[in-house]
Protein backbone atom coordinates (compact mmCIF):
# COMPACT_ATOMS: atom_id res chain seq x y z
CA UNK A 1 0.00 0.00 0.00
CA UNK A 2 1.42 3.62 -0.63
CA UNK A 3 2.21 5.74 1.97
CA UNK A 4 3.04 2.48 4.33
CA UNK A 5 6.54 2.96 4.30
CA UNK A 6 6.17 6.98 5.79
CA UNK A 7 4.48 5.22 8.47
CA UNK A 8 6.76 2.82 9.04
CA UNK A 9 8.98 5.54 9.28
CA UNK A 10 7.27 7.52 11.37
CA UNK A 11 6.84 5.53 14.51
CA UNK A 12 10.66 4.75 14.08
CA UNK A 13 11.26 7.73 14.72
CA UNK A 14 8.29 8.92 17.30
CA UNK A 15 10.00 5.24 19.38
CA UNK A 16 13.18 7.59 19.05
CA UNK A 17 11.73 10.54 20.01
CA UNK A 18 9.73 9.25 22.92
CA UNK A 19 12.34 6.68 23.80
CA UNK A 20 15.24 9.21 24.21
CA UNK A 21 13.62 10.89 27.36
CA UNK A 22 13.11 7.57 29.16
CA UNK A 23 16.06 5.30 28.45
CA UNK A 24 19.55 6.83 28.88
CA UNK A 25 20.91 4.13 26.51
CA UNK A 26 19.24 5.34 23.36
CA UNK A 27 21.16 8.38 23.93
CA UNK A 28 24.41 8.25 22.15
CA UNK A 29 26.43 11.42 22.68
CA UNK A 30 28.40 11.90 25.94
CA UNK A 31 27.72 15.92 27.68
CA UNK A 32 32.10 16.40 26.62
CA UNK A 33 33.32 18.62 28.48
CA UNK A 34 32.14 17.45 31.91
CA UNK A 35 31.54 13.64 30.78
CA UNK A 36 34.10 11.81 28.72
CA UNK A 37 34.24 8.48 26.91
CA UNK A 38 37.21 6.54 28.06
CA UNK A 39 40.21 6.62 25.59
CA UNK A 40 40.78 4.32 23.18
CA UNK A 41 44.34 2.46 23.22
CA UNK A 42 45.09 3.52 19.57
CA UNK A 43 43.89 6.75 19.40
CA UNK A 44 46.93 9.07 17.87
CA UNK A 45 47.09 12.40 17.63
CA UNK A 46 50.51 14.02 17.29
CA UNK A 47 53.50 13.31 17.82
CA UNK A 48 55.79 14.16 21.12
CA UNK A 49 59.09 13.06 22.89
CA UNK A 50 59.72 10.17 25.24
CA UNK A 51 62.56 10.35 28.28
CA UNK A 52 63.68 8.46 30.87
CA UNK A 53 64.03 8.96 34.49
CA UNK A 54 62.94 12.11 36.18
CA UNK A 55 64.70 14.90 34.11
CA UNK A 56 63.75 15.22 31.09
CA UNK A 57 66.28 17.09 30.08
CA UNK A 58 68.94 14.47 30.88
CA UNK A 59 66.65 11.53 29.96
CA UNK A 60 65.70 12.63 25.85
CA UNK A 61 66.00 9.27 24.02
CA UNK A 62 66.18 11.71 20.96
CA UNK A 63 70.08 11.49 19.69
CA UNK A 64 68.81 14.48 17.16
CA UNK A 65 69.88 12.12 14.21
CA UNK A 66 67.29 14.01 12.09
CA UNK A 67 65.90 11.30 10.16
CA UNK A 68 62.31 12.50 11.41
CA UNK A 69 62.95 15.53 10.09
CA UNK A 70 63.79 14.21 6.67
CA UNK A 71 60.87 11.75 6.44
CA UNK A 72 58.26 14.35 7.23
CA UNK A 73 56.39 14.58 4.46
CA UNK A 74 54.72 18.32 5.72
CA UNK A 75 58.04 19.35 7.39
CA UNK A 76 56.90 20.31 10.34
CA UNK A 77 59.86 19.35 12.69
CA UNK A 78 62.85 21.38 13.11
CA UNK A 79 65.72 19.92 14.85
CA UNK A 80 69.29 21.89 15.93
CA UNK A 81 71.57 19.21 16.44
CA UNK A 82 73.72 20.01 19.36
CA UNK A 83 77.78 20.88 19.71
CA UNK A 84 78.63 17.84 22.62
CA UNK A 85 77.99 15.00 23.58
CA UNK A 86 75.92 13.43 26.36
CA UNK A 87 75.57 9.75 27.86
CA UNK A 88 72.32 8.25 26.76
CA UNK A 89 70.30 5.23 28.54
CA UNK A 90 73.07 3.08 27.59
CA UNK A 91 75.88 5.23 28.49
CA UNK A 92 76.93 5.63 25.23
CA UNK A 93 77.94 9.40 24.81
CA UNK A 94 74.96 10.68 22.34
CA UNK A 95 74.35 14.16 20.68
CA UNK A 96 71.27 15.38 21.59
CA UNK A 97 68.47 18.40 20.24
CA UNK A 98 69.58 21.52 20.96
CA UNK A 99 66.52 22.58 19.46
CA UNK A 100 63.07 20.50 18.65
CA UNK A 101 59.97 21.96 17.84
CA UNK A 102 57.00 20.50 16.14
CA UNK A 103 54.41 22.55 14.12
CA UNK A 104 51.04 21.22 15.00
CA UNK A 105 49.31 23.64 13.07
CA UNK A 106 51.14 21.82 10.03
CA UNK A 107 51.55 18.05 11.23
CA UNK A 108 49.49 15.93 9.77
CA UNK A 109 49.62 12.69 12.29
CA UNK A 110 50.67 10.90 9.48
CA UNK A 111 52.95 8.85 12.22
CA UNK A 112 56.18 8.88 9.58
CA UNK A 113 58.61 10.25 12.02
CA UNK A 114 57.71 7.46 14.68
CA UNK A 115 57.58 4.77 12.54
CA UNK A 116 61.15 5.67 10.89
CA UNK A 117 63.10 6.47 14.49
CA UNK A 118 65.46 3.88 15.51
CA UNK A 119 65.94 5.07 18.78
CA UNK A 120 62.21 4.39 20.36
CA UNK A 121 62.69 8.41 21.29
CA UNK A 122 59.43 9.65 19.43
CA UNK A 123 55.67 8.63 19.95
CA UNK A 124 52.26 9.35 19.24
CA UNK A 125 50.47 11.33 21.75
CA UNK A 126 46.66 11.02 23.27
CA UNK A 127 46.27 14.47 23.59
CA UNK A 128 43.54 16.32 21.58
CA UNK A 129 42.56 19.50 23.81
CA UNK A 130 45.20 21.29 21.94
CA UNK A 131 43.28 24.86 20.73
CA UNK A 132 44.68 28.24 22.42
CA UNK A 133 44.71 31.82 21.48
CA UNK A 134 47.89 32.20 19.75
CA UNK A 135 47.58 30.39 16.35
CA UNK A 136 51.49 30.38 15.42
CA UNK A 137 53.39 30.46 18.78
CA UNK A 138 50.86 28.27 20.87
CA UNK A 139 50.46 25.79 17.85
CA UNK A 140 54.72 25.97 17.62
CA UNK A 141 55.72 23.06 20.26
CA UNK A 142 59.40 23.20 21.78
CA UNK A 143 61.08 19.87 23.00
CA UNK A 144 60.11 20.93 26.52
CA UNK A 145 56.55 20.86 25.34
CA UNK A 146 57.31 17.80 23.92
CA UNK A 147 59.04 15.77 26.23
CA UNK A 148 56.68 13.65 28.46
CA UNK A 149 57.55 10.54 30.28
CA UNK A 150 57.96 7.32 29.93
CA UNK A 151 54.93 6.76 32.62
CA UNK A 152 52.81 8.38 30.85
CA UNK A 153 53.34 7.16 27.65
CA UNK A 154 52.43 3.49 29.46
CA UNK A 155 49.20 5.13 30.91
CA UNK A 156 48.01 6.14 26.88
CA UNK A 157 49.68 3.61 25.15
CA UNK A 158 50.00 0.85 27.13
CA UNK A 159 50.48 -2.22 24.67
CA UNK A 160 53.04 -0.60 22.63
CA UNK A 161 55.11 0.97 25.40
CA UNK A 162 55.39 -2.40 26.84
CA UNK A 163 56.96 -3.97 23.44
CA UNK A 164 58.65 -0.85 23.64
CA UNK A 165 60.26 -1.31 26.78
CA UNK A 166 60.67 -4.94 25.93
CA UNK A 167 62.84 -4.56 22.58
CA UNK A 168 64.92 -1.93 24.52
CA UNK A 169 65.73 -4.18 27.35
CA UNK A 170 66.76 -6.74 25.16
CA UNK A 171 69.09 -3.94 23.35
CA UNK A 172 70.36 -3.40 26.38
CA UNK A 173 71.09 -7.27 27.15
CA UNK A 174 72.73 -7.18 23.45
CA UNK A 175 74.58 -4.51 23.88
CA UNK A 176 75.61 -5.10 27.64
CA UNK A 177 76.54 -8.78 26.47
CA UNK A 178 78.49 -7.15 23.72
CA UNK A 179 80.38 -5.25 25.92
CA UNK A 180 81.41 -7.61 28.21
CA UNK A 181 82.49 -9.88 25.62
CA UNK A 182 84.61 -6.79 24.17
CA UNK A 183 85.72 -6.17 27.86
CA UNK A 184 86.75 -9.78 28.29
CA UNK A 185 88.60 -9.68 24.76
CA UNK A 186 90.03 -6.46 25.89
CA UNK A 187 91.08 -8.02 29.31
CA UNK A 188 92.65 -11.19 27.38
CA UNK A 189 94.05 -9.72 25.12
CA UNK A 190 95.61 -7.54 28.21
CA UNK A 191 96.61 -10.27 30.18
CA UNK A 192 98.30 -12.04 26.90
CA UNK A 193 100.04 -9.00 26.77
CA UNK A 194 101.19 -8.89 30.06
CA UNK A 195 102.07 -12.48 29.87
CA UNK A 196 104.32 -12.07 26.99
CA UNK A 197 106.00 -9.12 28.54
CA UNK A 198 106.54 -11.43 31.72
CA UNK B 1 -15.37 35.44 33.83
CA UNK B 2 -14.60 32.79 30.99
CA UNK B 3 -16.09 35.25 28.32
CA UNK B 4 -13.41 37.80 29.57
CA UNK B 5 -11.04 35.30 29.44
CA UNK B 6 -11.52 34.41 26.04
CA UNK B 7 -11.38 37.92 25.23
CA UNK B 8 -8.93 39.23 27.17
CA UNK B 9 -6.76 40.70 23.86
CA UNK B 10 -9.68 42.37 21.86
CA UNK B 11 -10.60 44.07 25.35
CA UNK B 12 -6.97 44.55 26.19
CA UNK B 13 -6.90 46.24 22.20
CA UNK B 14 -10.22 48.30 23.60
CA UNK B 15 -8.41 49.52 26.84
CA UNK B 16 -5.50 50.97 25.08
CA UNK B 17 -7.25 52.68 22.38
CA UNK B 18 -9.50 54.25 24.78
CA UNK B 19 -7.19 56.63 25.73
CA UNK B 20 -7.24 58.18 22.23
CA UNK B 21 -9.22 60.53 20.51
CA UNK B 22 -12.19 59.35 18.89
CA UNK B 23 -11.06 60.21 15.58
CA UNK B 24 -7.88 58.34 15.47
CA UNK B 25 -9.13 55.05 17.47
CA UNK B 26 -9.84 53.01 14.17
CA UNK B 27 -6.29 53.32 12.66
CA UNK B 28 -4.70 52.60 15.83
CA UNK B 29 -6.98 49.53 17.14
CA UNK B 30 -5.85 48.14 13.86
CA UNK B 31 -1.82 49.25 14.75
CA UNK B 32 -2.24 47.70 18.11
CA UNK B 33 -3.21 44.11 16.42
CA UNK B 34 -0.52 44.77 13.75
CA UNK B 35 1.83 44.78 16.73
CA UNK B 36 0.85 42.18 18.41
CA UNK B 37 1.07 39.56 15.30
CA UNK B 38 4.42 41.26 14.45
CA UNK B 39 5.88 40.43 18.04
CA UNK B 40 4.13 37.41 18.72
CA UNK B 41 4.71 35.50 15.40
CA UNK B 42 8.37 36.30 15.36
CA UNK B 43 8.63 35.31 19.39
CA UNK B 44 7.06 32.06 18.49
CA UNK B 45 9.68 31.22 15.65
CA UNK B 46 12.61 31.90 17.76
CA UNK B 47 10.87 29.46 20.74
CA UNK B 48 10.00 26.87 17.46
CA UNK B 49 13.82 27.27 16.16
CA UNK B 50 15.11 25.82 19.85
CA UNK B 51 11.79 22.98 19.79
CA UNK B 52 13.41 22.13 16.32
CA UNK B 53 16.30 21.57 17.08
CA UNK B 54 15.41 19.76 20.06
CA UNK B 55 12.65 17.23 18.19
CA UNK B 56 14.91 16.47 15.75
CA UNK B 57 17.93 15.88 18.17
CA UNK B 58 15.55 13.42 20.22
CA UNK B 59 14.83 11.55 17.04
CA UNK B 60 18.30 11.01 16.29
CA UNK B 61 18.81 9.65 20.25
CA UNK B 62 20.63 13.18 21.08
CA UNK B 63 20.24 15.63 23.41
CA UNK B 64 20.36 18.85 21.15
CA UNK B 65 21.32 22.62 22.48
CA UNK B 66 21.01 22.73 26.38
CA UNK B 67 24.24 25.33 26.84
CA UNK B 68 22.60 28.58 26.57
CA UNK B 69 20.27 28.81 29.27
CA UNK B 70 18.10 26.58 31.10
CA UNK B 71 17.07 23.36 29.04
CA UNK B 72 19.04 25.90 25.87
CA UNK B 73 15.72 28.05 25.84
CA UNK B 74 18.47 31.22 25.45
CA UNK B 75 19.59 29.58 22.34
CA UNK B 76 17.73 31.79 20.00
CA UNK B 77 18.49 35.13 21.48
CA UNK B 78 22.57 34.04 20.97
CA UNK B 79 21.76 33.25 17.25
CA UNK B 80 20.12 36.58 16.84
CA UNK B 81 22.98 38.41 17.96
CA UNK B 82 25.25 36.31 15.80
CA UNK B 83 23.31 37.13 12.73
CA UNK B 84 23.09 40.74 13.89
CA UNK B 85 26.68 41.18 14.18
CA UNK B 86 27.81 39.50 11.28
CA UNK B 87 29.06 41.33 8.01
CA UNK B 88 26.37 41.81 5.87
CA UNK B 89 27.77 40.71 1.78
CA UNK B 90 26.36 41.54 -1.15
CA UNK B 91 28.14 39.55 -4.07
CA UNK B 92 29.77 42.21 -6.29
CA UNK B 93 27.98 41.09 -9.49
CA UNK B 94 24.81 40.98 -7.61
CA UNK B 95 21.79 43.25 -8.38
CA UNK B 96 22.27 45.00 -4.86
CA UNK B 97 18.42 46.35 -5.43
CA UNK B 98 16.90 43.23 -5.67
CA UNK B 99 19.23 41.45 -4.08
CA UNK B 100 18.30 43.75 -0.75
CA UNK B 101 14.57 43.61 -1.60
CA UNK B 102 13.89 39.89 -1.67
CA UNK B 103 14.23 39.27 2.05
CA UNK B 104 11.85 42.19 2.99
CA UNK B 105 9.15 41.02 0.08
CA UNK B 106 9.57 37.81 1.65
CA UNK B 107 8.35 38.86 5.11
CA UNK B 108 6.06 41.24 4.32
CA UNK B 109 4.23 38.65 2.14
CA UNK B 110 4.20 36.05 4.73
CA UNK B 111 2.95 38.65 7.43
CA UNK B 112 0.09 39.96 5.26
CA UNK B 113 -1.07 36.39 5.69
CA UNK B 114 -1.97 36.79 9.13
CA UNK B 115 -4.31 39.00 8.76
CA UNK B 116 -7.15 36.77 7.67
CA UNK B 117 -6.36 34.53 10.19
CA UNK B 118 -9.13 34.08 13.23
CA UNK B 119 -6.77 33.80 15.90
CA UNK B 120 -10.00 33.11 18.20
CA UNK B 121 -13.58 34.23 18.70
CA UNK B 122 -13.63 37.57 17.26
CA UNK B 123 -9.31 37.74 17.23
CA UNK B 124 -9.10 38.60 13.69
CA UNK B 125 -7.57 41.64 11.73
CA UNK B 126 -8.90 42.14 8.56
CA UNK B 127 -12.72 40.25 8.54
CA UNK B 128 -12.78 39.79 4.99
CA UNK B 129 -15.12 38.44 2.48
CA UNK B 130 -12.77 37.00 1.15
CA UNK B 131 -10.08 36.44 3.41
CA UNK B 132 -9.09 32.91 1.62
CA UNK B 133 -8.18 34.44 -1.81
CA UNK B 134 -6.46 37.13 -0.23
CA UNK B 135 -4.11 34.68 1.76
CA UNK B 136 -3.67 32.50 -0.83
CA UNK B 137 -3.05 35.85 -2.99
CA UNK B 138 -0.37 36.64 -0.65
CA UNK B 139 0.97 32.95 0.24
CA UNK B 140 1.57 33.37 -4.17
CA UNK B 141 3.45 36.40 -3.55
CA UNK B 142 6.57 34.61 -2.03
CA UNK B 143 7.14 32.80 -4.73
CA UNK B 144 8.28 36.22 -6.26
CA UNK B 145 10.71 36.96 -3.90
CA UNK B 146 12.30 33.65 -4.10
CA UNK B 147 12.74 34.21 -7.53
CA UNK B 148 14.49 37.33 -6.77
CA UNK B 149 16.53 36.51 -4.37
CA UNK B 150 17.76 33.06 -6.67
CA UNK B 151 17.97 35.71 -9.51
CA UNK B 152 19.76 38.86 -8.06
CA UNK B 153 22.42 36.99 -6.53
CA UNK B 154 24.40 35.65 -9.92
CA UNK B 155 25.14 32.79 -8.07
CA UNK B 156 24.73 29.48 -10.28
CA UNK B 157 23.29 27.60 -7.34
CA UNK B 158 20.94 30.53 -5.84
CA UNK B 159 19.21 30.24 -9.89
CA UNK B 160 18.94 26.89 -9.73
CA UNK B 161 17.18 26.84 -6.29
CA UNK B 162 15.07 29.46 -7.27
CA UNK B 163 14.41 27.48 -10.45
CA UNK B 164 13.46 24.24 -8.18
CA UNK B 165 11.45 26.81 -5.49
CA UNK B 166 9.45 28.10 -8.26
CA UNK B 167 8.59 25.07 -9.93
CA UNK B 168 7.82 23.60 -6.96
CA UNK B 169 6.08 26.16 -5.55
CA UNK B 170 3.72 26.13 -8.50
CA UNK B 171 2.91 22.90 -8.70
CA UNK B 172 1.72 22.20 -5.06
CA UNK B 173 -0.02 25.65 -5.33
CA UNK B 174 -2.71 24.29 -7.43
CA UNK B 175 -3.49 21.62 -4.64
CA UNK B 176 -3.20 23.26 -2.04
CA UNK B 177 -6.22 25.61 -3.76
CA UNK B 178 -8.15 22.55 -4.98
CA UNK B 179 -7.89 20.91 -1.50
CA UNK B 180 -9.36 23.92 -0.06
CA UNK B 181 -11.72 24.33 -2.24
CA UNK B 182 -13.82 21.79 -0.96
CA UNK B 183 -14.09 23.33 2.39
CA UNK B 184 -15.25 26.43 0.62
CA UNK B 185 -17.74 24.38 -1.33
CA UNK B 186 -18.96 23.20 2.22
CA UNK B 187 -19.13 26.49 3.89
CA UNK B 188 -20.49 28.31 1.28
CA UNK B 189 -18.18 31.36 2.24
CA UNK B 190 -14.27 32.23 1.52
CA UNK B 191 -14.38 34.35 4.49
CA UNK B 192 -12.66 32.80 7.12
CA UNK B 193 -14.65 33.42 10.25
CA UNK B 194 -17.62 31.61 8.32
CA UNK B 195 -16.00 29.49 7.72
CA UNK B 196 -15.16 28.40 11.18
CA UNK B 197 -18.40 29.15 12.76
CA UNK B 198 -20.08 26.47 9.97
CA UNK B 199 -17.35 23.99 12.23
CA UNK B 200 -18.05 25.27 15.73
CA UNK B 201 -20.94 23.11 16.83
CA UNK B 202 -21.47 19.81 18.51
CA UNK B 203 -23.35 17.05 18.19
CA UNK B 204 -22.91 14.23 21.04
CA UNK B 205 -20.01 16.57 22.56
CA UNK B 206 -17.75 16.34 19.54
CA UNK B 207 -17.45 18.56 17.11
CA UNK B 208 -18.43 19.07 13.04
CA UNK B 209 -14.61 19.43 11.92
CA UNK B 210 -14.34 19.56 8.09
CA UNK B 211 -11.71 16.65 9.21
CA UNK B 212 -13.62 14.00 10.57
CA UNK B 213 -15.76 13.68 6.56
CA UNK B 214 -13.93 11.58 4.37
CA UNK B 215 -13.92 14.45 1.95
CA UNK B 216 -12.08 16.54 4.55
CA UNK B 217 -9.70 14.24 5.88
CA UNK B 218 -8.76 13.17 2.16
CA UNK B 219 -8.46 17.08 1.49
CA UNK B 220 -6.48 17.69 4.87
CA UNK B 221 -4.22 15.16 3.84
CA UNK B 222 -3.05 16.49 0.66
CA UNK B 223 -3.32 20.21 2.01
CA UNK B 224 -0.68 19.29 4.53
CA UNK B 225 1.43 17.82 1.53
CA UNK B 226 1.25 21.03 -0.17
CA UNK B 227 1.52 22.70 2.82
CA UNK B 228 4.97 21.00 3.14
CA UNK B 229 5.88 21.86 -0.47
CA UNK B 230 4.80 25.55 -0.26
CA UNK B 231 6.86 26.19 2.83
CA UNK B 232 9.84 23.97 1.66
CA UNK B 233 9.83 22.05 4.20
CA UNK B 234 11.56 18.59 4.00
CA UNK B 235 11.26 16.39 2.54
CA UNK B 236 10.10 18.73 -0.26
CA UNK B 237 12.92 21.23 0.62
CA UNK B 238 14.77 20.61 -2.80
CA UNK B 239 14.91 24.67 -3.25
CA UNK B 240 17.30 24.52 -0.47
CA UNK B 241 19.40 21.04 -1.18
CA UNK B 242 22.14 21.84 0.88
CA UNK B 243 23.59 19.05 -0.58
CA UNK B 244 23.59 20.09 -4.13
CA UNK B 245 22.44 23.37 -3.65
CA UNK B 246 25.02 25.36 -1.18
CA UNK B 247 21.77 26.48 0.76
CA UNK B 248 19.42 26.92 -2.53
CA UNK B 249 18.14 30.71 -2.98
CA UNK B 250 19.28 32.42 -0.08
CA UNK B 251 23.13 31.18 -0.85
CA UNK B 252 24.29 34.33 -1.33
CA UNK B 253 22.79 36.07 1.55
CA UNK B 254 24.15 36.16 5.18
CA UNK B 255 23.79 38.02 8.51
CA UNK B 256 20.48 39.34 9.20
CA UNK B 257 19.10 39.11 5.76
CA UNK B 258 19.74 35.01 5.92
CA UNK B 259 17.86 35.46 9.23
CA UNK B 260 15.14 37.28 7.76
CA UNK B 261 14.79 34.64 4.87
CA UNK B 262 14.82 31.85 8.24
CA UNK B 263 12.23 33.90 9.54
CA UNK B 264 10.05 34.31 6.56
CA UNK B 265 10.54 30.64 6.49
CA UNK B 266 9.07 29.98 9.50
CA UNK B 267 6.36 32.50 9.63
CA UNK B 268 4.96 31.03 6.57
CA UNK B 269 4.96 27.51 8.25
CA UNK B 270 2.82 28.92 11.29
CA UNK B 271 0.28 30.81 8.49
CA UNK B 272 0.04 27.80 6.67
CA UNK B 273 -0.74 25.67 9.64
CA UNK B 274 -2.99 28.50 10.98
CA UNK B 275 -4.74 27.33 7.94
CA UNK B 276 -4.74 24.83 7.95
CA UNK B 277 -6.13 24.59 11.23
CA UNK B 278 -8.93 26.92 10.25
CA UNK B 279 -10.05 24.80 7.29
CA UNK B 280 -10.07 21.73 8.22
CA UNK B 281 -9.23 21.41 11.98
CA UNK B 282 -12.36 24.16 13.29
CA UNK B 283 -10.04 27.09 13.59
CA UNK B 284 -10.62 28.20 17.46
CA UNK B 285 -12.92 25.74 18.58
CA UNK B 286 -12.75 23.38 21.21
CA UNK B 287 -12.45 19.36 20.00
CA UNK B 288 -15.04 18.69 22.61
CA UNK B 289 -18.36 20.46 23.48
CA UNK B 290 -17.19 20.08 27.34
CA UNK B 291 -14.17 22.13 26.58
CA UNK B 292 -15.73 25.16 25.47
CA UNK B 293 -14.52 27.01 28.24
CA UNK B 294 -11.19 26.95 27.65
CA UNK B 295 -10.44 30.51 25.72
CA UNK B 296 -10.61 29.79 22.10
CA UNK B 297 -7.23 31.46 21.33
CA UNK B 298 -5.55 28.53 23.26
CA UNK B 299 -6.66 26.29 20.90
CA UNK B 300 -5.83 28.00 17.97
CA UNK B 301 -2.12 28.15 19.04
CA UNK B 302 -2.14 24.52 20.46
CA UNK B 303 -3.26 23.32 16.99
CA UNK B 304 -1.03 25.81 15.27
CA UNK B 305 2.12 24.11 17.49
CA UNK B 306 0.62 20.94 17.15
CA UNK B 307 1.03 21.16 13.06
CA UNK B 308 4.63 22.07 14.02
CA UNK B 309 5.56 19.65 15.54
CA UNK B 310 4.27 17.12 12.39
CA UNK B 311 6.54 19.32 10.44
CA UNK B 312 9.47 18.51 12.78
CA UNK B 313 8.45 14.66 13.23
CA UNK B 314 8.21 14.70 8.56
CA UNK B 315 11.48 16.71 8.49
CA UNK B 316 13.11 13.99 11.16
CA UNK B 317 11.95 10.98 9.49
CA UNK B 318 11.59 11.19 5.76
CA UNK B 319 14.47 11.70 2.97
CA UNK B 320 14.78 14.91 0.62
CA UNK B 321 13.01 13.54 -2.37
CA UNK B 322 14.13 13.54 -6.30
CA UNK B 323 12.50 17.04 -8.64
CA UNK B 324 11.29 14.48 -10.85
CA UNK B 325 9.75 12.44 -7.86
CA UNK B 326 8.27 15.87 -6.61
CA UNK B 327 6.71 16.75 -9.72
CA UNK B 328 5.21 13.27 -10.67
CA UNK B 329 3.73 13.19 -7.12
CA UNK B 330 2.39 16.45 -7.59
CA UNK B 331 1.15 16.30 -10.69
CA UNK B 332 -0.08 12.34 -11.76
CA UNK B 333 -1.22 11.55 -8.11
CA UNK B 334 -2.62 14.34 -5.50
CA UNK B 335 -3.67 16.61 -8.35
CA UNK B 336 -6.02 13.46 -9.73
CA UNK B 337 -6.91 12.91 -6.15
CA UNK B 338 -7.65 16.83 -5.21
CA UNK B 339 -9.91 17.13 -8.35
CA UNK B 340 -11.53 13.35 -7.18
CA UNK B 341 -12.30 14.87 -4.05
CA UNK B 342 -14.05 18.32 -5.34
CA UNK B 343 -16.32 15.60 -6.87
CA UNK B 344 -16.56 14.06 -3.68
CA UNK B 345 -17.06 16.56 -2.00
CA UNK B 346 -20.17 17.39 -4.38
CA UNK B 347 -21.62 13.98 -3.82
CA UNK B 348 -21.62 14.26 -0.43
CA UNK B 349 -23.47 18.02 -0.26
CA UNK B 350 -26.00 16.06 -2.53
CA UNK B 351 -26.36 12.44 -0.92
CA UNK B 352 -28.32 14.46 2.19
CA UNK B 353 -28.04 13.46 5.68
CA UNK B 354 -27.29 9.56 6.54
CA UNK B 355 -24.94 6.51 6.43
CA UNK B 356 -25.12 6.39 2.67
CA UNK B 357 -22.97 9.22 2.03
CA UNK B 358 -20.40 8.00 4.86
CA UNK B 359 -20.32 4.55 2.98
CA UNK B 360 -20.31 5.87 -0.68
CA UNK B 361 -17.74 9.02 -0.31
CA UNK B 362 -14.87 6.88 2.13
CA UNK B 363 -15.79 3.90 -0.87
CA UNK B 364 -14.77 6.01 -3.64
CA UNK B 365 -11.35 7.86 -2.09
CA UNK B 366 -9.73 4.46 -0.73
CA UNK B 367 -10.61 2.88 -3.87
CA UNK B 368 -8.88 5.20 -6.12
CA UNK B 369 -6.33 6.13 -3.54
CA UNK B 370 -5.59 2.22 -3.66
CA UNK B 371 -5.50 2.22 -7.21
CA UNK B 372 -3.60 4.91 -8.15
CA UNK B 373 -0.88 3.99 -5.57
CA UNK B 374 -0.98 0.51 -6.68
CA UNK B 375 -0.57 1.52 -10.11
CA UNK B 376 2.32 3.32 -9.29
CA UNK B 377 4.12 0.91 -7.57
CA UNK B 378 3.54 -1.86 -10.08
CA UNK B 379 4.73 0.43 -13.20
CA UNK B 380 7.82 1.01 -11.07
CA UNK B 381 8.70 -2.85 -10.61
CA UNK B 382 9.88 -2.66 -7.10
CA UNK B 383 12.62 -5.54 -5.99
CA UNK B 384 16.13 -6.71 -5.41
CA UNK B 385 18.45 -3.05 -6.91
CA UNK B 386 20.04 -4.46 -10.22
CA UNK B 387 23.35 -2.73 -11.21
CA UNK B 388 23.94 -2.28 -14.88
CA UNK B 389 27.93 -1.29 -14.12
CA UNK B 390 28.60 -1.87 -10.59
CA UNK B 391 29.91 -5.63 -9.06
Amino acid sequence: MLGEGILKGLTETAKNFFGSYFSAQRLTTVQYPEDRIAPFESARVFPFLLYDGGDWQAGLRCVACQICEKECPPKCIFIVKSTDKKPDALGKPQYYPARFDIDISVCMSCQICVEVCPFEAIKMDAEFELSTTDRFGGLLLDRQQLAKSNEYFHQIHATEATAVDARLAAEKVKADAKAKAAADIAKAKAAAIAGEGA
Amino acid sequence: MINEFDQIFVLLQHWLVSFLPAAVQPPASVLVSVTAIVCIFPALFALTTVFERKGLARIQNRIGPNRVGPFGLLQPIADGIKSLTKEDIVPLSADAAVHFLAPIVLVVAVFMGFAVLPMGRKMVLADMDTGLLFYFAMGASTELSVFMAGWSSRNKYSLLGAMRAVAQMISYEVILLLSSVTVVMMAGSLSLTKIVEAQNHYSGGLPHWYIFTPWGLAGFVMYAIAATAETNRSPFDLPEGESELVAGYHTEYSGFKFALFFLGEYLAMFSISGMGATLFLGGWSAPLASLCWVPSWIWFFSKLMLSIFVFIWLRGSLPRLRQDQLMNFAWKFVLPMCLLNLLVAGLWRFLGDGWLRWVACSAILLVAYAAMGLGEMHRKQRGPRSYRYAE
